[in-house]
């Protein structure tokens, strides 16, 4: 059979990265456990301490691992391994990345629809003298559990207030509708090669990223201290803080690898024709953008 | 565009011996190797627990454990067969094939394929760690709501439901991890001149299973940590008290397990009607509509989910599409059965352990559909749900369907990843014995499901004993020719007669064209396809 060769796919060294990573996944897992395992049962109470420990070694391990990780990789860009066809494996490899991450998204979204139209008037419609539930409220946005309920007595919080859309969340969402235009135009910095655009572009970004948690945090905090809405605040609450709370979450990320790009491209590491880095954190920032509009539509909003 | 390396790969020249070997490696094949070897191993662990459930079930009463061990065993077993057992085996067939059959260098992301991998001995640590720690007193042993994580009983249970929920997210990163390489090596590394339309029809299973496991495993990661939430941090997504419902962790969980069923098995009949190709030496029937068949399956699977609860409460509008959307499905596989069969139609066949194993499955696989089809029906399912019918019948699609298609699949590929032949005398009483045992385990299921036998009881009504007592011996027969199984396979890595490159008369394929077995490193120039 005759053979061709487009040219040599690059198969990186063998490397103990990934199996180290796993060991430090395993013990932040088992930690974890360890550490809530009271919930369940007093007598485990003794886990807790040891259950900290291997949370705080596990996470030790997990970070200076992808540290290193991620450095092989850019020493790899940097010594010219990727060439085009190596590019084009990340690119396909990103996007399918994130449509995962969108359907991880969409669980939420959709418990949060189920429990809107479908559960919490269901609860409500049922007569008070055949349900155990008597003092359920049935209004959206739910105050939470209220009255006896299986023996157990709830008492929903006097001032409680569902988070309006004015206010901090707009404010969030013109924080990160710009920082996608920044981000946009740090990138038309790079395609003309014009390091300074770039340079200030990304750093604007990394300011209006730091700045949108800057302001969740508050209104995290405005939440807990003076609207009564926590995690336990029925189905309103439980869907607003995972929701809010796993948007944040990937924000957050979203802001290191963000300030990572931008420190490499203060070094002079991304040339117009080559930076993959640079175009794979960018498509995951504006993914976590179009999560906000989801969530400030429907979370906030309507 | 075309100039031709040679000396390349010189930096591969220094790999590791020893554990450092497999901690490091970011080769497909010994990937591959280390996905079948791990696939193996949990498929007897989960096996022996089974055989303590058939134990207990041998006769009315309860004879060796309490009900909550029983339990515990039953849904660890159920984890580990799916997720340890069944998409690993799969997993490290892609692996080392699609490679060799697109013509491929390596998998696209080779360190991300290692990490793929390592993430499931900690995931199999976590299922079964529970077990270890109640000897030492600590906690109260391993999940115990079958593998389905059901609140209420979930949001109640002990440390396992943790354990559980965390070897879920491990699991499940694992899979998107290994289906975000296979879409890529797809996509990107297949041989000038192999268009979709021509990859072989294994790439072509695992391709639309790649895209089913992205779309909905995090959907499962988002309801396991609901859960957790719901257990640890004061949520109320699946308690009614704050207006949650846990009739939406059943609509979360199979949302993923639907489709789950169809990740298992469209591996598998990727591959089997290669397997029919060349032990009928003819060309497959139907390639193309056996690839949109394929498509049409996956994307259907994703919309019939609440099949699954019927007898939960839905509107009767809902039941009936759920009903309907479920036995669509019969059409494309209907489709798939008839080309098999077409295939093998006039062929000149011959019947060697794979062949057996293949023509076994299909009439075994036939049985789960079939039944699968009465399931489906919302006044039929009524009687059967949750009753041993159902049992028998996933049975059929899941062991005939997915593990004795991978057995197909192992006896298949073995001499061209050995360099040896198998024992063929060996191998089919092999299969003669699996076959035979696994109908007598299952056939006095579906009976005793149209009886009245619930699933996941510990004991049950002297009307039901001769039955259960049949399935029981029958079992421990299934279970321990698998040993044979084992011996088969060491024994053919460790020598026997030489294979050929070709390894089966009929072979026709890119992985065939290279030496058995194959080098470290293969297609590194890659070959063109007409």
């Amino acid at each position: 059979m005759a053979t061709h060769s487009k040219n040599h796919y690059f198969v990186p060294h063998g490397s103990l990265y990934p199996s180290v990573l796993s060991a430090g996944i395993l013990l932040l897992a088992t930690g974890f456990i360890f550490s809530v395992a009271m919930d369940r049962s007093k007598d485990l109470a003794y886990l807790q301490t040891p259950g900290k420990w291997m949370m705080y070694f596990g996470t030790a391990v997990i970070l200076w691992m992808v540290f290193k990780w991620m450095g092989a990789v850019i020493s790899e860009s940097l010594s010219g391994k990727y060439k085009n066809w190596e590019d084009k494996s990340f690119r396909f490899g990103m996007i399918v990345f994130i449509c995962s991450e969108v359907a991880f998204f969409a669980a939420f979204f959709g418990a949060l629809f189920y429990m809107r139209v479908l559960s919490v008037p269901e609860l409500a419609s049922y007569a008070p003298d055949i349900t155990p539930y008597k003092d359920f409220l049935g209004t959206w946005p739910s105050t939470g559990p209220g009255g006896n309920v299986l023996g157990a007595e709830y008492v929903p919080p006097a001032n409680f207030k569902p988070m309006h859309w004015m206010g901090l969340p707009l404010v969030n969402t013109i924080i990160l509708l710009t920082s996608g235009a920044t981000i946009t135009w740090a990138h038309w910095g790079l395609i003309k090669n014009n390091r300074k655009q770039l340079v200030v572009g990304m750093a604007l970004t990394v300011a209006l990223g730091i700045a949108f948690l800057a302001c969740q945090a508050l209104e995290y905090h405005e939440a807990y201290t003076e609207m009564g809405l926590t995690l336990g605040s029925g189905a309103y609450g439980a869907t607003f803080f995972m929701l809010t709370g796993f948007h944040g979450f990937h924000v957050t990320l979203g802001t290191i690898m963000l300030i990572v790009i931008l420190l490499r491209c203060m070094k002079g590491h991304f040339t117009p024709e080559h930076h993959f880095g640079f175009e794979g954190v960018a498509w995951y920032w504006h993914f976590v953008d179009v999560v906000w509009l989801g969530l400030f539509i429907f979370v906030y909003w309507l | 565009m075309s100039t031709v390396t040679v000396a390349h790969h010189e930096e591969h020249h220094d790999h590791p011996t020893g554990i450092m070997r497999w901690l490091t490696t970011t080769n497909h094949k010994d990937i591959g190797t280390m996905y079948l070897t791990f696939s193996l191993i949990m498929f007897l662990v989960g096996g022996s627990m089974i055989l303590g459930i058939r134990a207990e079930l041998f006769k009315p009463g309860l004879q060796l454990m309490n009900p909550d061990f029983f339990n515990q065993l039953i849904g660890i077993h159920a984890l580990i067969m799916i997720f340890a057992a069944l998409m690993p085996a799969a997993t490290g067939f892609a692996n080392w094939m699609i490679p060799l059959q697109i013509g491929a260098p390596d998998m696209a992301l080779p360190r991300l394929n290692n990490w793929g991998f390592w993430l499931l001995p900690p995931a199999a640590i976590l299922l079964t760690l529970p077990f270890t720690l109640a000897l030492f007193g600590i906690g109260d042993g391993a999940l115990a709501t079958g593998w389905t994580f059901y609140p209420p009983l979930s949001l109640q249970g002990g440390i396992g439901v943790d354990f559980a929920i965390f070897s879920v997210h491990l699991l499940g990163i694992s899979s998107v991890m290994g289906s975000i390489n296979i879409i890529v090596t797809l996509f990107n590394m297949r041989a000038p001149g192999m268009t979709l339309m021509k990859m072989p029809m294994f790439a072509w299973g695992w391709l639309i299973t790649a895209f089913l496991l992205v779309a909905t495993i995090p959907v499962l990661a988002g309801a396991v940590t609901m859960l957790l939430t719901d257990r640890h941090f004061g949520t109320h997504f699946f308690d009614a008290a704050g207006g949650g419902d846990p009739i939406l962790f059943q609509h979360l969980f199979w949302f993923f397990g639907h489709p789950e069923v169809y990740i298992l098995l469209l591996p598998v009949w990727g591959f089997i009607p290669q397997i029919l190709q060349t032990f009928s030496r003819k060309p497959m029937y139907g390639y193309k509509a056996q690839v949109y068949s394929l498509w049409a399956i996956g994307a259907l699977s994703v919309v019939v989910w609440a099949h699954h609860f019927f007898t939960a409460g839905m509107p009767v509008p809902a039941l009936l599409y759920f009903m309907y959307s479920t036995m669509a499905i019969s059409l494309p596989l209907a489709v798939l059965f008839f080309c098999w069969i077409k295939t093998m139609w006039r062929g000149s066949m011959s019947f060697e352990t794979p062949m057996l194993f293949a023509v076994g499955w299909i009439i075994l696989f036939g049985i789960g559909g079939l039944t699968g089809l009465v399931l489906a029906d919302v006044a039929a399912d009524a009687q059967y749900h949750n009753s041993y019918f159902v049992v028998a019948h996933f049975h059929y699609t899941l062991f005939a369907g997915g593990i004795m298609g991978i057995m197909a699949g192992v006896y298949y590929w073995l001499p061209k990843m050995t360099g040896h032949m198998y024992s063929e005398k060996l191998g089919k009483l092999h299969f003669w014995l699996t076959a035979i045992s696994f109908n007598l385990t299952f056939i006095p299921q579906f009976f005793l499901g149209l009886a009245g036998m619930p699933r996941r009881i510990p004991d049950y009504a002297l009307q039901f004993a001769e039955f259960n007592m049949i399935s029981s011996i029958a079992a421990f027969v299934l279970g321990l020719s698998q040993l044979l199984f084992v011996y088969n396979i060491v024994s053919c890595i460790k020598g026997g007669k030489k294979a050929t490159d070709k390894v089966w008369e009929g072979a026709e394929g890119l992985e065939w064209t290279l030496s058995s077995p194959p080098p470290y490193h293969s297609f590194t120039d890659q070959p063109v396809v007409k």
